[in-house]
């Protein structure tokens, strides 16, 4: 236990310290925890052996970010990216990985450890790539979506790539290879093709169409389940209100479709990828983002920080010239390659450079692929650990390589012409929280005039109720700010606070005004004292919300009661405007702390403006000229006979 | 005792100018919106978009007279609807030329003020005379805000107007257009037109040149 607690103390130290510097410095959180990894395991040596057990565990951070990347991604826009995905994708493994292979052959003894290399060495980072790209919010950009889905081509890569490095086994290196497949921790192994490794496999012994149908049927239920399974569970879960068990059931779906993926020898990731991805028009989605995002940066972080106390310092300074070289030479025919490729797929400018730098690296997967080579004795563990470091020094180069795009290529390329902002999908312009009768009908006005909207409640079946008729809505609970953030707030212009609960509603549009000064806040008030607190909070607009209905229904009881229908109109303008100077006057006297009943000066005024009233409704009755009459009323009788005699100087007059 | 023969107002003086501006639908407007982002740019210039102040035509007396007190030439920017103004400065005018205020007993508060209109119609100048298609030169037509000017003791000019409106972006006469508003609004505003030649005038920029150009040789002889 106290060990335990000593290490997990080590690395959210490490985190807390290194990650707020390193994002202070512009730096980006990864390159933070890749040095915190280094500072605490081969510089100072505060933690050691554990670290590769550690980076199994982690990489189910892995997991769930492409369990939320894949919340993002519409079915429509999957279907949108093939061309990308199998074009771009398909053709930047290949190329790399027969290129580096080709040189390979040239320093290697054999073949198959050339080629071998070659597809470790194709693979990019997921985790620093899409991590990356999110943070500086590139990831929209035309060049991410052309990164993101070279990325999720080489998690499917990965499948068949397993299925080859066997039949790679080079025949002298067999009686090494399982003395070092213990040494360097099968582990590894196991974590890539399942995390539990072949005991727990279903799929053992299984004739090749067998295994096939088996492949097919997990991921038709991944896919069944999701779109016919959860949103019962999930409205069951949902309906009782409690926080904690909907994380739970969050967590509960990720590592249970992990767990089936591991069953059959799939990628955990990409079967959750997959998930994501069925559940991306779901109610649910942005609560789910949100439940998961916390254990995902968590998870990746602690994996980025076994990356970097990874980085095995003896071997890099016996060899440094070697690894320097070797890591320089694979990122240059990794970038080349990538460069050439965007040209072909027509990249712009800004994107094809993103999309090559931010590629360059070797990722997580590589590790995987190159300890899975070793045990099947393609690759010898002298090379392997030479690789690891080639691995590692790219992922630690990639943070500055982005450094690199901000700082030199963005500011030359912005002198050329402004190219049209790329769209954003579902970051609506407007967000309203609360659906039920007050927010939709704020919501169908909005849509109606073409507005984007993301609709937030707290009650599933008021969501569910919304969808069935077509209007796009999210369940969560608005006063999170975590779910504000995945349904986009940053984005949004304006936010329309219709939540039911009063003293909730106070505190969105504080915490509101506080983080996103600029944002324009519209709020709907249960009274006067409630609307007064709205304002105090920082709401731009806030409005009663029975008056205008209230004011209605009596101008309809006048109608009815035989007044002429503009006269009833132009005295409630009258009765509106009056109101509202009362209360503008009355906010001036109202004190929060003080009950509306015991405030006496704010009740003699209203007694004073309530006489007032009567006042002006009475004159009307008699003189027909007062401010519900302005402007309509004729001239006193007898004005044209001045006029016409010309006796009056006091205006002009006519001949 | 004044008369309509003679202009209260005979010589230039320099004046603050409101331009209430009155289209329901600017968006798909080509003509009036270059007009109104010209004339909002302009020192010495108000600029009110009537129908963005008031969306529910709920005019504020009050401020409205206000605002006209505080200048000395007022203008009516607006397209052409059915011969006149659109809905909003039909009700402005109910509204807000009180008795009391604009004319009758004490209604002094615009006298000595100039008053004009910058109008857009679509229809081509020679449709607007005698044996035009609209029976009616366009200064004949606006005769109603001519004669509620001179009751309430105003200057009136004749109108700025631009025909053809509908295809005047596509012929490029937008531009010169909108050029043209400019400077006569920079001449009021400076006191540097001819009020007496204009007034004779069939529309404001029949002969422009003339007059701003007779004025400046007036005032440098």
């Amino acid at each position: 236990m106290g060990g335990m607690l000593f290490q997990a103390f080590v690395y959210l130290c490490a985190a807390v310290i290194a990650v707020p510097v390193a994002k202070r410095l512009g730096l980006g959180s990864v390159l933070g925890y890749l040095v915190a990894g280094i500072v605490i395991g081969p510089v100072f040596h505060v933690v050691g052996s554990e670290t590769e057990q550690l980076q199994q565990f982690a990489e189910f951070g892995v997991v769930m970010m492409l369990f939320v990347v894949g919340l993002e991604v519409k079915p429509q826009l999957l279907w949108q990216m093939r061309a990308r995905l199998l074009g771009l994708g398909g053709l930047q493994v290949l190329a790399t990985a027969g290129a580096i292979a080709a040189i390979g052959m040239l320093l290697l003894e054999h073949w198959q450890t050339a080629l071998a290399a070659g597809l470790v060495l194709s693979l990019s980072s997921t985790a620093i790539v899409l991590q990356t790209l999110s943070e500086k919010g590139l990831i929209r950009t035309d060049g991410g979506q052309a990164s993101f889905a070279v990325l999720l081509l080489q998690d499917i890569a990965v499948i068949p790539m397993l299925a080859l490095i066997p039949l790679l086994a080079v025949p002298h290196m067999a009686g090494v290879a399982q003395h070092a497949a213990a040494a360097a921790g099968a582990g590894a192994v196991q974590a890539a093709v399942g995390g539990h490794g072949a005991d727990m496999s279903l799929v053992a012994g299984l004739s090749s169409w067998a295994y096939a149908l088996v492949v097919l049927g997990a991921m038709a239920a991944v896919v069944l389940g999701g779109h016919f399974l959860s949103r019962p569970l999930f409205r069951f879960i949902a309906s009782s209100h409690l926080r904690e068990s909907f994380t739970a059931t969050a967590l509960l779906l990720v590592v249970g479709i992990a767990l089936l993926m591991t069953l059959v020898d799939l990628s955990p990731a990409l079967g959750t990828f997959l998930a994501g991805v069925v559940l991306a028009d779901s109610e649910f989605r942005h609560e789910l983002e949100s439940d998961i995002e916390p254990f995902k940066g968590l998870l990746l972080g602690l994996f980025f920080i076994t990356v970097g106390a990874g980085i095995d310092f003896g071997v890099l300074r016996d060899q440094l010239s070697t690894v320097l070289a070797l890591t320089l030479g694979v990122m240059a025919i990794k970038g080349a390659l990538l460069f050439v490729l965007g040209r072909l797929f027509r990249l712009r400018a800004a994107d094809h450079w993103l999309f090559a730098l931010s590629l360059a690296q070797v990722g997580e997967l590589g590790f995987v692929l190159l300890a899975f080579s070793t045990h099947n004795a393609v690759i010898a563990p002298e090379q392997a650990k030479l690789l690891s470091l080639v691995i590692a020094l790219s992922m630690l180069l990639t943070p500055v390589l982005f450094i690199g795009y901000e700082c030199l290529v963005l500011p030359r390329l912005r002198g050329d012409a402004e190219q049209p902002a790329d769209a954003i999908d579902e970051q609506g312009t407007v967000i309203i929280a609360g659906g039920a009768r007050f927010g939709q009908v704020v919501n169908r006005l909005l849509m109606a005039a073409g507005v984007r909207t993301v609709v937030l409640d707290h009650d599933a079946a008021i969501v569910e109720l919304m969808r069935r008729i077509g209007i796009g809505s999210y369940f969560g609970d608005a006063s999170r700010p975590d779910l504000l953030r995945a349904a986009g707030i940053e984005q949004a212009q304006a936010f329309v606070v219709a939540i039911d609960d009063r003293d909730r509603a106070v505190t969105l549009v504080e915490y509101l005004r506080r983080e996103f000064p600029r944002l324009r806040i519209l709020a709907r008030a249960f009274d006067v004292d409630h609307l007064y607190l709205l304002r105090t909070a920082g709401a731009d607009v806030a409005l009663r919300e029975v008056f205008d209905a209230s004011l209605e229904l009596g101008a309809a009881t006048l109608r009815a009661l035989g007044r002429h229908p503009f006269d009833v109109e132009k005295l409630k303008r009258a009765f509106r405007k009056h109101d509202m100077e009362t209360l503008e006057e009355l906010y001036e006297l109202w004190d929060r702390d003080l009950e509306l009943s015991k405030n006496r000066a704010l009740l003699e005024r209203v007694r004073a403006r309530t006489a007032a009233e009567l006042e002006l409704t009475a004159r009307d009755r008699t003189l027909l000229h007062d401010r519900s009459e302005r402007g309509w009323t004729p001239p006193p009788r007898g004005y044209t006979d001045a006029m016409e005699s010309g006796e009056s100087d006091d205006g002009p007059t006519a001949p | 005792m004044l008369t309509p023969s003679e202009p209260i107002v005979a010589m230039p003086t320099a004046g603050r100018i409101l331009v209430l501006f009155a289209h329901p639908s600017p968006v798909r407007s080509e003509a009036n919106a270059p007009m109104a982002a010209a004339a909002r740019r302009l020192d010495g210039v108000t600029f009110v978009d009537l129908y963005a102040e008031y969306p529910a035509l709920e005019i504020d007396v009050d401020r409205e007279q206000q605002r006209l007190r505080g200048h000395d030439v007022i203008c009516f920017q607006h397209p052409l609807y059915w011969y006149s103004t659109p809905a909003i400065l039909k009700e402005w005018q109910d509204l807000v030329l009180e008795h009391g205020f604009a004319y009758g007993a004490g209604g002094t508060a615009l006298r000595g003020k100039v008053f004009f209109s910058a109008i857009t119609a679509s229809g081509a100048e020679a449709a607007y005379c005698a044996a035009g298609y609209h029976n009616f030169s366009i200064r004949e037509l606006l005769r109603p805000l001519e004669q509620t000017a001179r009751l309430c003791g105003m200057t009136y000019l004749p109108p700025f107007a631009l025909f053809g409106a509908g295809t005047a972006v596509d012929e490029g006469r937008i531009h010169a257009h909108v050029a043209d508003w400019v400077r006569l609004l920079t001449a009021l505003r400076d006191g540097r037109l001819d009020m007496a030649r204009a007034a004779s005038l069939p529309r404001l920029n029949h002969d422009l040149d003339g007059l701003l150009g007779a004025v400046g040789a007036a005032l440098e002889g």
